[in-house]
């Protein structure tokens, strides 16, 4: 038996626990607890996708009952890659925030684990109610982080955050609670096989159902209407924690398509409420585009970015090509990456500004501005999606294989919007300065942690045909639902 | 030789003179430093070269992604190579001149960097034998110039000649991907050998038209044809070698590159025609005419190329294959006397200290030799005999004689090619007569100018005698080159032609005469044509630009603040009118509900409850302003459901419900303690209105689908739960055993949920100072007396009294209502009390006050009890109740699932207290600080 699938939850749980009972505010100590459990996430989430590459379901039966009376967990290579995804994210915004962030408040190391376990839970967990169980962790520990600093553009924003996350929590029991209603079931695979069969009033119940989870989703991953919470909270955070959010939409993106794909990729019930995606997906994009050339910050326009990213990634799914699921995961884990690795840059730069901060307008030159005008042009071609980096190498992905006229001219002018946003962003910050820096230094530590980040970039450019071999793989694992449900169900289904 | 190395060699380059510049400060250290790459790329062309001349087109090909068919593919064939020559020759000469018009406090290495980045896009985009990848290189010269143009980002022109460049060069590059992409759809390749011999499939695509304005929005752009031409004279901001390297032979030259490059897959139809002549056309008259006004020498300068570049793309326009020639052939002469004039400029701009031709006059007398040299030039640039320019405008003329596409309209290409050739001899004239000329200089920075130093001169000199070796002996210099070139760029076909000076006397001649005559005319002439010019409206097109993005950026702004106004209130309604669209979508069209269905029995008391929570609920909206009384009448509700409960026989429910309730109310009295007791009446009617509306909307939905749910007959998992309870979970309290065993899982989550919340308020609390009002609404002062004597006696001996029942609950929470979680809630409310009569001070004094790892120890105990079972090799969370694996006594099975249940126990205690015990703190800071 093998238990390593459950590790990437009890990792950071322990990891957290630990932290929560060291009431001494050792912070060296509480610095490396947390560094080394995200090392150790990190090769445990190599060590599953490895264990994923070969196309089988892991399934791991919590409590040894049988799916679908008990809770199971589901290691294929989507959650693997989700989870390596996290781990790699997690890692270098400890480094970041462990630079002298996380001493701004208490218990913020322990919350970080926590926002881990849950988001890891969220991607493994094969039954819905668990599902919403790792919501609720990943979202009363992103509470706790979101407002880690306090200071009161941060708690307003703060508090849109939670109370808008509360009423989602609310919306997602009634639609677990008519998801039990009418299939009778929790689990996903067997809800995939039972949701198939449902007439007249069950499948009325499904369908609001299953349009709740969208928004549910859609809160999570940002979509409009549901995003206007997000630029304040996310630009409002300490850098650490927003480069730790970039994941967070994407959780939301994920929930939306593995519920697709096990359950609404055919049969009567196909592509529902996927019309709706795709228009609010394509708002998404347009309202994104609009804000980032509103910022007045770059920390906001970093923000919009990831609605930006959110609005291509849902609009893709949502038109449901089946080709283009692979560009869109490569996209996906490209444009985490990036956004994270701005939103540190964004802090390195208010930093460097002193008390301009990053606000868009003429400022104290940067002290070692060089090196950060640097890792800034590369950053953001790759988030525009210029060539030579991983974002042109998705852009092109998703072009060629969406060919619908409006998605087409709306990515393009994103880019654009994004190209036009970030020349005037670095022009400011690096070029138009007025008298000496008053800011600090990057240190070696932080400019590593965006290193690490942004490095990354290059590598997906150089080596994207793998990367794009591997989401095409995982693409096409998604496509054939039939081999999860039989894993998890066995001959049941 | 592997061509995709030459192409690396200037990217492998760049990263040398900033490496350079850390170990010295010599600028001829550098330079050679730049120079190195591209000299050994140019070398290393040589032998290819011979190749390309012998009429082979070389590959290279290295796969890259495959699945997006972007290959590094190269080729080298008469275009490329004609290219890659000026590329890297005019790119050799632009390193030496830099390296004397830099000063020495600027940052050379970086300089060299930026340079040798966008020699290597360019030198990518000339060769790329993939269409895609030809984008990537394309791109990549947009990025490297916007640092070459923001180079002095100092300066405000600079950065936004620089991002008025990077936005429109940008925007047109997108199209172009756009049309590559679909290029690559029709064709079925990226794969430009295949691209180009399949112009036909192309052509007779529906897509055509639109592949075909993709693709030209790309080359215009980049070549700043009208109307997108404003950004090149804004990108003069850059230093002058920039200037010389990227408006003579390079970046512009890239948009008339492609219009070559694609030439057999896209030229020859009547759209093909009337875009790109006419653009040409208008480009060239409009440009030639501006430049004659320009002030600014490079000004004069970048107008002149936008001119030229029109000329060029007319010729490409005309579908005439001899015309395609002549266009190759003034791409290699422009190239020549442009770079060199740039350079002249930047030298004169070096040594007066201005490009004002205002003030620049008769440096005849000052730098005679530099004068020769600039002179010869823009001579060449005025197409007068002798030198490269004229053979080149001879060809034009002609070729604008010879088009008949227009019809009886057909002569105004060559009317239109004359008045071209007029300004821009007027303008090559001004350049001569007012700089070197004129009289004598006015208020110039530096005075007297000198020559400049002699290296500086070596790139003017090499370039000016090739204008002359070109116009004098054509057929011996660049005939070979400019063959392979053109029959490079026609798909292999060359048409009859011969390169001489004399042609005999004929009607391009004749207009030749006519231009030089003319521009010499209006030259004189000037005075009136400046006044002319004067009374026309000036319009800056950084300034209008710039406005337009600003003016778009705010109302991005307004917009963006139209919808993220701030107000969570307002996010909420967005939130719940997609829930209430849904609603109505999917409920509406419902035939009704069959109320036959329902089967409970109702009696008076189920009436009243539900009535009562009913009005309570309204009651919590309707007063929701007098905070205090809206909490109890909310807790009414709570009492209510928890009743509900009970006559729905939910003991288990109703027990918890009924905890929570108790343990929630006294943190939001805490909690409301804090706030204002009323608040004013904030929204308005009709917010009110659509308020209710959504509410009423949701909640009837809600509802409906309860109804649905309870009266639907749907088979649900819950019947194994009732029957593995006992034999499987080893107790008969079905939700207990559901919570702490079939779905240990979810509670363990929970609890850690319960954990973090603590943790997460704690950190939310820790140090804040509130300041809480000292009198209610009414004005009365609160209750000095904090610890009621009565309060204080009553509540002592209850502790140990609820204790006793908190364990009575746990224990026999496995098989009857009960366990854990009540119990821990029990066991709170019972030590809250103590805090609340007693004081913190009190009861910290008797017990930890810590409550962090009481949390940590309930959800690890909860923890460690799941990963006991992989000890027995069974996941996580595995009761030990079965026998048959662990035949020890039963004892031992009761065990595990009561130290989960422990787990919850600690964790909802210790969250509890953290909670309460930390706002209650806050008080406690308030009296502290009245008592000091």
């Amino acid at each position: 038996m093998s238990h390593w699938i459950i590790a990437p939850v009890l990792i950071p749980a322990l990891a957290g626990l630990f932290l929560l009972m060291e009431v001494r505010e050792r912070h060296r100590m509480r610095r490396w607890t947390g560094l080394l459990a995200c090392v150790a996430s990190l090769v445990v989430a190599v060590l599953l996708v490895q264990q994923a590459w070969d196309g089988t379901h892991t399934v791991y039966k919590l409590g040894n009952w049988e799916a679908p009376f008990g809770i199971v967990l589901v290691l294929d290579r989507l959650s693997a890659l989700m989870v390596l995804l996290t781990s790699v994210l997690a890692f270098p915004a400890l480094i970041y925030a462990s630079c002298g962030d996380d001493r701004k408040g208490a218990n913020f190391h322990g919350l970080f684990q926590f926002q881990l376990m849950g988001i890891n839970g969220a991607f493994l967990t094969g039954d819905l109610f668990n599902l919403f169980v790792f919501f609720e962790v990943l979202l009363i520990a992103s509470y706790g982080l979101a407002l880690h600093g306090r200071g009161p553009e941060r708690v307003k924003a703060g508090l849109h955050y939670v109370v808008l996350n509360l009423v989602g929590s609310g919306l997602f029991l009634i639609a677990l609670g008519l998801i039990y209603g009418s299939t009778g079931t929790l689990n996903m695979a067997d809800f995939a096989v039972k949701a198939q069969a449902l007439t007249g009033t069950d499948a009325t119940l499904l369908r609001v159902a299953v349009l709740l989870l969208w928004v549910v989703f859609g809160l999570k991953a940002a979509l409009f209407p549901l995003y206007f919470w997000l630029p304040a909270a996310y630009a409002g955070a300490t850098a650490g924690v927003a480069a730790l959010f970039a994941i967070m939409t994407k959780v939301g993106i994920y929930a939306i398509l593995r519920v697709t794909a096990l359950a609404f990729a055919a049969g009567p019930f196909a592509g529902l409420g996927h019309e709706a995606l795709w228009w609010l997906a394509l708002i998404t994009l347009a309202m994104a585009c609009v804000g980032v050339l509103g910022a007045k910050r770059l920390a906001t326009a970093v923000a919009y970015l990831v609605v930006m990213s959110v609005g291509t990634i849902v609009a893709t799914l949502a038109v449901g090509q089946a080709e283009a699921l692979g560009p869109a995961l490569y996209y996906l884990v490209h444009s985490t990456l990036i956004c994270a690795a701005l939103f540190l840059l964004a802090d390195l730069v208010a930093r460097g500004r002193g008390d301009v901060g990053d606000r868009l307008v003429a400022g104290p030159a940067i002290l070692g501005g060089g090196r950060l005008s640097l890792l800034f042009f590369v950053a953001a071609i790759a988030v525009v999606g210029l060539p030579p980096l991983s974002g042109f190498v998705g852009k092109v992905g998703l072009l060629r294989t969406v060919p619908d006229p409006l998605y087409w001219a709306l990515l393009l002018i994103a880019g654009l919007c994004g190209l036009v946003a970030m020349s005037r962003a670095g022009s400011t910050l690096f070029w138009r300065t007025t008298g000496e820096s008053a800011g600090l230094r990057p240190s070696r530590r932080r400019l590593l942690a965006v290193l690490l980040l942004l490095g990354l970039s290059p590598v997906m450019t150089i080596w994207a045909e793998p990367m794009l071999q591997w989401t095409a793989a995982v693409a096409d694992q998604l496509l054939t639902p039939q081999a999860y449900i039989q894993a998890v169900l066995g001959g049941a289904a | 030789m592997n061509l995709a190395f030459v192409v690396m060699l200037p990217f492998l380059g760049a990263c040398l003179p900033p490496l350079v510049e850390r170990v010295s400060a010599n600028r001829t250290l550098m330079a050679f430093a730049a120079a190195l790459m591209p000299a050994t790329a140019l070398a290393l062309l040589v032998s290819p070269a011979m190749q390309v001349f012998a009429g082979e087109t070389l590959h290279s090909t290295l796969p890259w992604i495959p699945s997006l068919d972007l290959s590094l593919a190269f080729r080298l064939d008469g275009l490329a190579l004609l290219f890659a020559l000026l590329v890297l020759g005019i790119g050799l000469l632009v390193i030496l001149y830099a390296r004397y018009y830099l000063s020495a406090k600027e940052k050379a290495g970086r300089f060299y960097a930026y340079l040798l980045l966008f020699m290597g896009a360019m030198l990518g985009v000339v060769t790329s034998d993939n269409l895609l990848l030809l984008v990537v290189f394309w791109e990549l010269t947009s990025l490297s110039s916007f640092l070459l143009i923001g180079f002095w980002g100092h300066q405000t022109g600079a950065r936004k000649g620089a991002r008025m460049a990077m936005t429109v060069t940008g925007m047109g590059g997108l199209a172009l991907l756009a049309g590559v992409l679909l290029i690559g759809d029709v064709v079925g390749t990226f794969n430009l050998q295949t691209v180009l011999e399949s112009g036909d499939v192309i052509r007779s695509n529906p897509w055509y038209p639109v592949i075909l304005c993709l693709v030209l929005l790309g080359v215009f752009t980049k070549s700043a044809q009208f109307p997108f031409h404003f950004w090149l004279p804004h990108a003069m901001a850059a230093p002058t070698p920039v200037s010389a390297y990227l408006h003579s032979a390079t970046m512009v030259k890239a948009g008339v590159f492609l219009l070559a490059r694609l030439y057999p897959a896209l030229a020859g139809t009547d759209l093909w025609f009337m875009l790109v002549s006419m653009a040409g056309m208008l480009t060239l008259l409009w440009a030639a005419f501006v430049a004659l006004f320009q002030h600014d020498l490079k000004g004069l300068l970048a107008y002149s190329t936008i001119s030229h570049l029109g000329l060029i793309t007319l010729l490409f326009g005309l579908n005439r294959e001899m015309a395609a020639v002549a266009a190759v052939f003034h791409i290699i002469n422009h190239a020549t006397f442009k770079a060199s004039l740039f350079m002249a400029a930047g030298i004169i701009d070096h040594e007066t200290g201005t490009r004002d031709m205002r003030r620049i006059n008769g440096l005849w007398k000052y730098m005679p030799y530099t004068a020769v040299l600039a002179m010869v030039a823009s001579a060449a640039m005025a197409g007068v005999p002798l030198l490269n320019g004229f053979l080149s405008k001879e060809m034009f003329f002609a070729e604008t004689l010879g088009s008949h596409q227009l019809g009886a309209l057909s002569w105004i290409l060559p009317v239109g090619a004359t008045l071209g050739g007029v300004f821009s001899v007027a303008y090559s004239a001004r350049f001569i007569h007012d700089v070197f000329f004129n009289g004598e200089p006015v208020n110039l920075p530096k005075y007297p100018p000198h020559e400049p130093p002699r290296y500086m001169k070596v790139p003017v000199e090499i370039l000016v005698a090739l204008c002359v070796a070109v116009g004098v002996f054509p057929a011996i210099t660049v005939a070979g080159l400019l063959a392979v070139a053109a029959s490079a760029t026609l798909g292999g076909t060359l048409p009859e032609y011969h390169l001489s000076i004399w042609h005999g006397f004929n009607l391009p001649l004749v207009m030749s005469f006519v231009a030089t005559i003319g521009g010499v005319l209006a030259y004189t002439q000037r005075r009136r044509l400046f006044d002319v010019w004067a009374r026309l409206p000036q319009l800056d097109a950084k300034l209008v630009f710039e406005g337009r993005v600003q003016q778009i950026g705010r109302w991005a702004a307004a917009l963006t603040g139209r919808f993220q106004n701030g107000s969570l209130q307002s996010y909420v309604a967005w939130l719940v009118t997609l829930v209430a669209v849904i609603m109505l979508t999917q409920l509406a069209p419902l035939s009704g509900l069959d109320l036959s269905q329902y089967s409970l029995p109702m009696d008076g008391v189920a009436i009243l409850c539900t009535a009562m929570l009913v009005a309570a609920a309204l009651l919590t909206t309707v007063l929701h302003r007098h905070r205090m009384t809206s909490i109890m009448s909310l807790s009414v509700v709570g009492l209510m459901v928890s009743l509900l409960f009970v006559r729905f026989s939910a003991p288990d429910l109703a027990l918890t419900q009924l905890s929570v309730e108790v343990v929630t109310m006294l943190l939001l009295m805490l909690a409301m303690y804090f706030l204002p007791v009323r608040t004013k009446v904030e929204s308005s009617s009709i917010r009110v209105i659509r308020d209710i509306l959504l509410a009423v909307i949701c909640g009837a939905g809600v509802a409906t689908l309860a109804f649905l749910v309870m009266t639907g007959e749907t088979s649900t998992i819950s019947q194994f739960f009732m029957d593995n309870s006992k034999p499987g979970g080893g107790g008969t309290n079905v939700v207990n055993v559901i919570l702490v065993d079939f779905r240990g899982f979810d509670t363990f989550g929970e609890i850690t949920v319960l954990g973090v919340a603590a943790m997460g308020i704690y950190a939310l609390l820790k140090d804040l100072e509130l300041r809480s009002a000292k009198y209610d609404s009414l004005g009365r002062p609160w209750a000095r007396d904090a610890h009621p004597l009565i309060l204080v006696t009553i509540s002592r001996p209850l502790l140990p009294l609820a204790l006793l029942i908190a364990v009575y609950i746990f224990l026999r929470g496995h098989n009857l209502p009960g366990g854990g979680f009540v119990a821990g809630l029990i066991t709170s409310v019972a030590l809250v009390l103590q805090y609340v009569a007693s004081g913190v001070g009190w009861v910290h004094s008797r017990m930890p006050g810590d409550y962090h790892p009481v949390v940590a120890l309930g959800v690890l105990l909860a923890g460690l009890t799941g990963v006991g079972s992989w000890a027995f090799g069974y996941p996580f969370l595995t009761s030990d109740f079965t026998y048959i694996y662990w035949p020890v006594v039963g004892k031992f099975e009761l065990a595990t699932a009561m130290l989960f249940d422990t787990g919850v126990f600690l964790t909802v205690v210790g969250a509890t207290l953290l909670m309460l015990a930390n706002l209650g703190k806050l008080s406690l800071l308030d009296d502290k600080r009245e008592d000091a």
